[in-house]
């Protein structure tokens, strides 16, 4: 079944508590070369039959209205993903 | 059933009309957990508590609304998100909201995960993210009330300083830096954190309000400082406190006519 991508991350202004804390702890376990972490998230939006650009569509007001906060996240990606 | 009558209250409150009147109905959602601790606290602060379901439309009439704390649907997708979309919240947005015709909107009172759902809802600015430090906060907060025109802080005095408990993980407020500016300049900071920063909210604001004043959301839990014996220590003893009580003779008072 095709999928739909939805891609959601902090607003750059917002500090990002958890992304903060991987990046505090990464040095620990020997990965040093990072400078900062920010931790968002991705939502796969599964559809029965074909994605039109209604669908696609949907998934866009979905995702603006639903998916994120637009207080403190952005939507930054909503893309197809082909079948595997 | 046993008495609910507090051992020791605060009963020099004289609002200037009946108290019986006002109906308070209080929201249940799946993973709400004070729900129970906020229909007492309406009881003991003088009102008729009336459950409300999250999946009924219907607010039964009721003359204010408490959405209390817990977490609702887990706070799965962000808290409160999921919650906004209950079909009781589409009521409660429109009789409380910046659509609401009537002159008087519903008077409404989100707690905790309650304020989430508010902000979420677009009914309160702003929105809660982590703690700054990560860590989950469980402790007796101290508050300053900078707005007491609102039904639920009318009978506090300007300034008062109140203590609740405090008990969350994502409690830290953040708002734009426009907005903001615009809460502070309108004093709509109805509760302001008073000693160190708990959770990195900006300006450390605990509470705010909307524009018209009827609708006000806080992180602490004055539900839970209404009764001597099981609130927060003060200076007459262990767990006298009883300074979350005046949230709910305030609105009971408001309802009933008095000094709004």
């Amino acid at each position: 079944m095709p999928t739909i991508v939805v891609e959601v991350m902090p607003k750059p202004e917002i500090l990002d508590p958890q992304g903060k804390a991987i990046a505090n702890a990464l040095p620990h376990l020997g990965f040093t070369s990072f400078a900062g972490v920010r931790q968002g998230k991705r939502f796969e939006l599964t559809v029965e039959g074909e994605v039109t650009d209604e669908v696609l569509e949907s998934a866009r007001t979905a995702a603006a209205e639903m998916l994120s906060n637009p207080v403190i996240e952005d939507v930054v990606s909503v893309s197809v993903k082909e079948d595997i | 059933m046993i008495s609910e009558t507090p051992l020791i209250g605060d009963f020099n409150v004289s609002p200037s009309g009946p108290l019986d009147g006002a109906r308070i109905g209080v929201i249940t959602f799946p993973g709400t957990l004070d729900d129970r601790d906020a229909a007492r606290a309406v009881r003991l602060g003088g009102g008729t508590a009336v459950p409300l379901w999250h999946a009924d439309q219907s607010l039964h009439g009721v003359d204010a609304v408490i959405l209390p704390g817990g977490f609702s649907y887990g706070d799965y997708l962000r808290a409160g998100a999921i919650a906004r979309f209950a079909p009781v919240m589409e009521t409660v947005v429109k009789e409380a909201g910046a659509s609401a015709t009537s002159s008087s909107p519903l008077p409404v009172l989100g707690i905790c995960n309650g304020f989430q759902v508010l902000t979420e809802a677009h009914l309160l600015p702003g929105s809660m993210i982590k703690n700054d430090h990560l860590k989950f906060i469980c402790k007796d907060q101290v508050l300053r009330v900078e707005n007491t025109s609102t039904p639920w802080t009318s009978q506090f005095t300007p300034d008062e300083l109140i203590a609740v408990p405090m008990k969350n993980q994502d409690g830290q407020y953040v708002v734009s830096a426009e907005e903001l500016e615009q809460i502070e300049a309108e004093g709509r900071v109805v509760f302001r954190y008073i000693g160190e920063n708990p959770n990195g909210s900006r300006n450390n604001i605990a509470g705010v309000t909307n524009e018209r004043g009827n609708v006000v959301g806080l992180m602490p839990h004055p539900e839970h400082a209404v009764e001597a014996g099981y609130g927060p220590d003060d200076t007459t003893g262990m767990r006298e406190g009883t300074d979350g009580l005046t949230i709910f003779t305030s609105v009971v008072s408001s309802l009933a006519g008095g000094n709004k």
